[in-house]
């Protein structure tokens, strides 16, 4: 049983990174996710991690490029405009297959935008966000537990596969405080026979490089990565359902609007309405086949994506729902969250149609 | 062996056997060689962790027999620095021409040696961009002509070309800076020795080490091999005149 405490989002995946094993944090401070940094230089004397505030997101991301190839178990944390700076670096890092693990606490946008929590990074971070044909893992917690769970399965799945992987939330569950299990130390044993370690006798030099200049080169390394991609998506897709098995209507939210659709599920079971909440937990790979099977179901009617965008994860439920049933979508922007009302009032109005 | 020959030169073994793409003349194969002699000599191959830049010399790692990653353009100083905090005890340096270090990567040299990086820059200066067609550098000499300066610098328009070893000997936690060049055969000893008491200070943790090359472009200077050490001689040379900047104090015996 791992130790109960009261802690901010943000808290909780500094906390978790460090008994994750976490090696190196490199990271320029933005609102609202400056308490991983900061929690992170609190406790630096009693741990044995690199901590370095860069001089910009632009250098963190690459000091994690150096420090992930040379074998270390590496962390940044920033925010939405951060992110965009980063994404340099995360495609040469997914070529190079540096594994490291990223958080964007989400905040309205675009440009500066505001400070309040936002899920307008959904397309950035699914569908690649740097140049070049790639992913990254996505992990989209909801509750501050998610937040230091996920840590632990971000560095897992970084190392198995040598990929970027993401933990994608926002501002308010960053923000806000809740009761959590932390999980227990996990000492980490690094095995990476690729990292530039030194060139020992016993083995041929190590190369990290993203530079392929013959195009057969090039594509090659892309069907290679494109192979890993689809391995990701056959084996990690993760998801949680909610009053799905005889709804007949299903909303699909992930993150914080996640939690606010469930109360909307509960409040409109007890109107009558038979309400589903099907929620993602990695939105990249993406639960293409649930989201298939469900749209298959003849007591459905329809699908509703809750969102704190103008609709971007509503595209992929589309592709997947594929025309079967109507998918419908609500979302508010700028920073604001939608109520529960507004999602049954939203739902009401197509029940009607 | 022949019996009765005795073997005084031969190529480190720190260096592969790929041949080099570098153009007839060029400093890179020169610096490269000089580099992993040095490797060789302190015995450090297994302990050496190398960052190649954007240019010319990006393929770099095809020619040194050590572990090397490549670094975004620029971004080289904060890939070494990400190394170098992983380990501590290796020796670990970023090769980095004139746009990737003084133009697109100003802002992480400017980081790194002010924070003390414990790592060596070998930062080759020819005064132009080589690999992308002989484009205008941050170090191109007032009045030079480049491919986006075709009536010679203007320093009104673009300001006067960066002194990078005399920028970084300000920091307090920088150890050691000297520019070198190979122009000339004693010139290309001394570039070697510098290389040296690089790599020796940064296993003595002093702080950054920072060597610029005085180094040249034939291909993109449009001349000869040969003229263009003549250029090097009467342009560069008084420009970014060669010397130690910096250096620890000795201690004293």
């Amino acid at each position: 049983m791992g130790e109960i405490k009261l802690m901010k989002g943000n808290e909780a995946l500094a906390e978790a990174a460090i008994r994750a094993g976490m090696q190196a944090y490199f990271g320029y401070p933005i609102t609202p996710q400056s308490e991983v940094i900061e929690y992170l230089a609190r406790e630096e004397p009693k741990h044995n991690y690199v901590l370095l505030q860069a001089e910009s997101e632009v250098a963190a991301v690459n000091m994690m490029y150096g420090a992930g190839g040379a074998g270390g178990r590496v962390l940044t944390t920033t925010s939405s405009p951060g992110f965009s700076l980063m994404q340099e670096g995360v495609s040469y890092m997914t070529c190079t297959e540096i594994p490291g693990v990223f958080a964007n606490i989400v905040r309205g946008g675009p440009g500066l935008g505001t400070i309040q929590p936002s899920q307008g990074d959904y397309f950035q971070a699914v569908k690649g966000g740097g140049h070049g044909d790639y992913h990254v893992i996505v992990l989209v917690p909801n509750s501050v537990q998610e937040m230091a769970d996920h840590v632990f399965l971000a560095f897992e799945l970084a190392d198995k596969y040598r990929i970027p992987a993401l933990i994608l939330s926002d501002g308010a569950i960053g923000q806000m405080m809740e009761k959590l299990e932390l999980p227990d130390p996990v000492p980490y044993k690094p095995n990476k026979p690729w990292a530039t370690t030194g060139k020992t006798k016993d083995r041929e030099r190590n190369i990290l490089t993203s530079l392929y200049i013959k195009s057969e080169d090039m594509e090659i390394k892309n069907i290679h990565l494109q192979k890993k991609f689809r391995e990701i998506e056959a084996n990690e897709v993760r998801f949680d359902e909610y009053k799905t098995e005889d709804a007949e209507v299903i909303i699909t939210s992930y993150g914080l609007t996640s939690r606010v659709a469930k109360k909307a599920v509960d409040i409109g079971r007890e109107q009558g309405i038979k309400l589903g909440l099907f929620r993602p937990i990695t939105v990249w790979p993406f639960p293409k086949g649930r989201i298939a099977e469900l749209a298959s179901r003849d007591d459905i009617r329809f699908f509703i994506s809750i969102e704190m965008s103008a609709g971007q994860m509503v595209e992929d439920i589309q592709l997947n729902v594929c025309g079967k049933k109507p998918v419908h979508f609500y979302g508010r922007m700028g920073g604001i969250v939608p109520t529960p009302q507004e999602i049954l009032d939203t739902v009401q109005s197509h029940l009607k149609e | 062996m022949k019996e009765g020959y005795e073997l005084i030169y031969q190529r480190p073994k720190t260096l592969t056997d790929t041949r080099m793409h570098y153009c007839p003349g060029c400093f890179h194969s020169t610096m490269h060689k000089l580099m992993m002699e040095v490797v060789e000599e302190m015995d450090l191959q297994e302990n050496t962790i190398g960052v190649c830049p954007v240019g010319c010399s990006v393929f770099a790692y095809e020619y040194m027999n050590i572990d090397v990653q490549e670094a975004a353009h620029g971004r080289a100083a904060a890939v070494a620095t990400g190394i170098k905090r992983i380990h501590p005890d290796k020796l670990v340096f970023s090769y980095q021409g004139d746009g990737d270090l003084a133009a697109i990567g100003t802002a992480e040299t400017i980081h790194a040696c002010n924070r003390g990086e414990n790592f060596t820059f070998i930062f080759i200066n020819n005064g132009i961009y080589g690999m992308t067609g002989g484009q205008m550098a941050p170090t191109t000499l007032v009045g030079q002509k480049t491919s986006t300066s075709p009536y010679g610098r203007e320093p009104a328009k673009v300001g006067l070309p960066l002194k990078m070893a005399e920028i970084v000997s300000r920091f307090g936690r920088v150890a050691y800076v000297e520019r070198v060049s190979c122009n000339t055969a004693a010139n290309a000893r001394k570039a070697k020795k510098a290389v040296r008491k690089a790599f020796e200070y940064q296993l003595q943790k002093l702080g950054t080490t920072f060597i610029e090359v005085a180094s040249n472009c034939p291909s993109q200077w449009k001349c000869t091999p040969e003229e263009s050490l003549d250029w090097i001689k009467d342009h560069v040379l008084p420009y970014f005149p060669l010397g130690v900047f910096k250096e620890p104090e000795k201690k004293e015996k």
